[in-house]
């Protein structure tokens, strides 16, 4: 780690960058943005803000539900109760009872409620309200080789899934009919984002994280004609934001999630001027 | 000896196909043949188990009786490869997707987030030409008419080489100048590279026009047999009473 740390201060001598944390901070953000920035294309094309903000509202009944059982670590429970959760939304949203919007807003509700329920046992919410927030400035080596991890892991998933899930998107019985199981890559991808999200969280938290993954892909759909241009605009404004936003939250001493969404929301208003400008 | 019996050219049976949905028979003791070099089509009135059949062909649903490849002795052939184009689609226009990306999605393993290699674009385009489509290649999906984009699918489904071509209903919706070409796309396609095709319409002129086949379905086949001999047949007056004025 010491290595990594030395060939960051020589190649970029920021005051910002003296502390350890805030380069850990750095690395943190350079590995989770740019697959939060590709798995937003497809949660936009598909126009599933709504699933992944259900899913980050989760987190707080994920580790409510950890403490009660004794789980061994915050992070362990929030995933396993994100994924659980991704299962049952798009069990629900396949029986297609009610308006999809409807059922994933019972679940967003119900889940934030628990949580809290859970977590503010005996006046204690406080010790769990940065996890509304997010601290990136907390991260450990540790986390970092997690975040490696799953970097690697998730364009691999990434790559192995796109195609069929595009098809899927565009039409499900054509992607039947060329051998796709749209049911299973839909699943896929719901345990994928919610894999993505969970780890997210405790650095960008709960208000923020579906922003994190929404706004980039959603600015970057304003500006691409091509899958290839989606993804790249994606990661692009997903790094830039994150980036930019970790500074000016150490110079202004903010919150960095705070900081970040806000330059993401500032590359998707660009979007849409430009946007119009292209379409008329 | 009927017409059907005596052809030598291979074919698609199907035997005494029986589908049952929900405890409801919706079709019964289907007979037919789908030749090469034919175009079939298929009418009926809504809820007469065109989809139903459509979905039995490709496998979708479980279905009892059978369904045969043969070559033009009667033998049963390989595994059936089928082509499938499906109704046009309403799709977000918005969605940033090109004409390239669908297919390479379609044809290569290579996720097409990450681009389309050169040799693919290449065999792409020439899928694409067989429709008088290759000028579609980089084109959004958003900015392609509904014959273009049927065209697209048309040209999807050739590949792989299909021993039977499934279109349902794929003109519905499309102008009229679309409707045209696409099916003259069919007929080529029909003529030079001898594919059998089974056709859902409801546009009784088109099936008049480019029908080799034509097969009345009403849960059964109530009718089947050249355009005008159905036309002509009291089953069909029975079924487009009114709209058989009109041709």
């Amino acid at each position: 780690m010491q290595g990594i740390y030395d060939l960051m201060d020589r190649l970029l001598p920021l005051e910002a960058l003296h502390y350890n944390f805030m380069k850990n901070a750095l690395l943190a953000i350079l590995l989770l943005t740019p697959l939060l920035g590709l798995l937003g294309t497809m949660a936009v094309n598909r126009q599933m803000a709504f699933f992944s903000d259900a899913l980050g509202h989760s987190a707080l009944t994920g580790i409510g539900l950890g403490i009660l059982l004794g789980a061994a670590s915050d992070l362990l429970s929030m995933l396993v109760f994100g994924v659980l959760w991704a299962l049952l939304i798009s069990l629900i949203r396949h029986t297609g009872t009610a308006g999809a919007d409807t059922v994933i807003s019972v679940f967003s509700s119900t889940s934030v409620a628990l949580g809290l329920l859970i977590l503010s046992r005996g006046g204690g919410f406080a010790r769990y309200s940065s996890l509304l927030v997010g601290d990136v400035l907390a991260v450990t080596p540790l986390d970092l080789l997690y975040l490696l991890l799953a970097l690697v892991l998730g364009v691999l998933a990434w790559f192995l899934l796109y195609n069929r899930l595009l098809l899927t998107s565009v039409s499900a019985s054509l992607a039947r009919s060329r051998g796709v199981h749209t049911r299973l890559c839909e699943i896929a991808f719901g345990v994928l984002v919610a894999l993505a999200v969970m780890l997210a969280i405790r650095w960008v938290g709960v208000m923020l994280i579906n922003a994190l993954l929404i706004i980039p892909a959603a600015a970057a759909r304003n500006l691409a004609g091509s899958a290839r241009r989606h993804a790249l605009f994606s990661i692009a404004f997903a790094m830039v934001s994150g980036v930019a936003g970790l500074f000016s939250a150490y110079a202004w001493n903010t919150s960095a999630g705070a900081a970040i969404v806000l330059y993401a929301a500032f590359f998707y208003l660009l979007s849409l001027l430009l946007h119009r400008r292209v379409r008329g | 000896m009927n017409l059907l019996e005596r052809c030598h050219l291979c074919r698609i049976d199907l035997k005494h196909i029986r589908v049952v949905r929900g405890g409801q028979e919706v079709l019964r003791d289907i007979n037919m043949h789908i030749h090469c070099g034919q175009l079939t089509m298929l009418i009926g009135q809504n809820g007469a188990g065109k989809t139903t059949l459509i979905r039995a062909l490709l496998g979708e649903i479980p279905y009892e009786g059978s369904i045969r490849h043969e070559d033009g002795q009667g033998k049963a052939m390989p595994r059936m490869t089928t082509g499938y184009v499906p109704q046009h689609l309403a799709f977000d226009p918005d969605i940033p997707l090109t004409v390239l990306d669908l297919m390479g999605a379609a044809l290569s393993r290579r996720a097409v987030w990450t681009g389309v290699g050169k040799r693919k674009k290449e065999e792409i385009r020439a899928i694409l030409e067989i429709v008088h489509a290759g000028e579609l290649l980089d084109r959004p999906l958003g900015r392609c008419s509904g014959g273009e984009i049927q065209r697209v699918m048309l040209a999807l489904a050739l590949h792989p080489a299909p021993d039977l071509l499934v279109l349902d209903e794929p003109v519905s919706g499309v102008d009229e100048n679309g409707q045209r070409l696409f099916l003259n796309v069919v007929n080529e396609l029909r003529r030079g590279r001898h594919m059998a095709i089974l056709m859902v319409s409801h546009d009784l002129n088109l099936v008049r026009d480019y029908a080799d086949h034509v097969v009345l379905l009403d849960k059964t086949v109530l009718m089947q047999g050249r355009p005008e001999t159905v036309f002509e047949s009291d089953a069909f007056r029975d079924t487009f009473g009114m709209e058989r004025r009109q041709l």
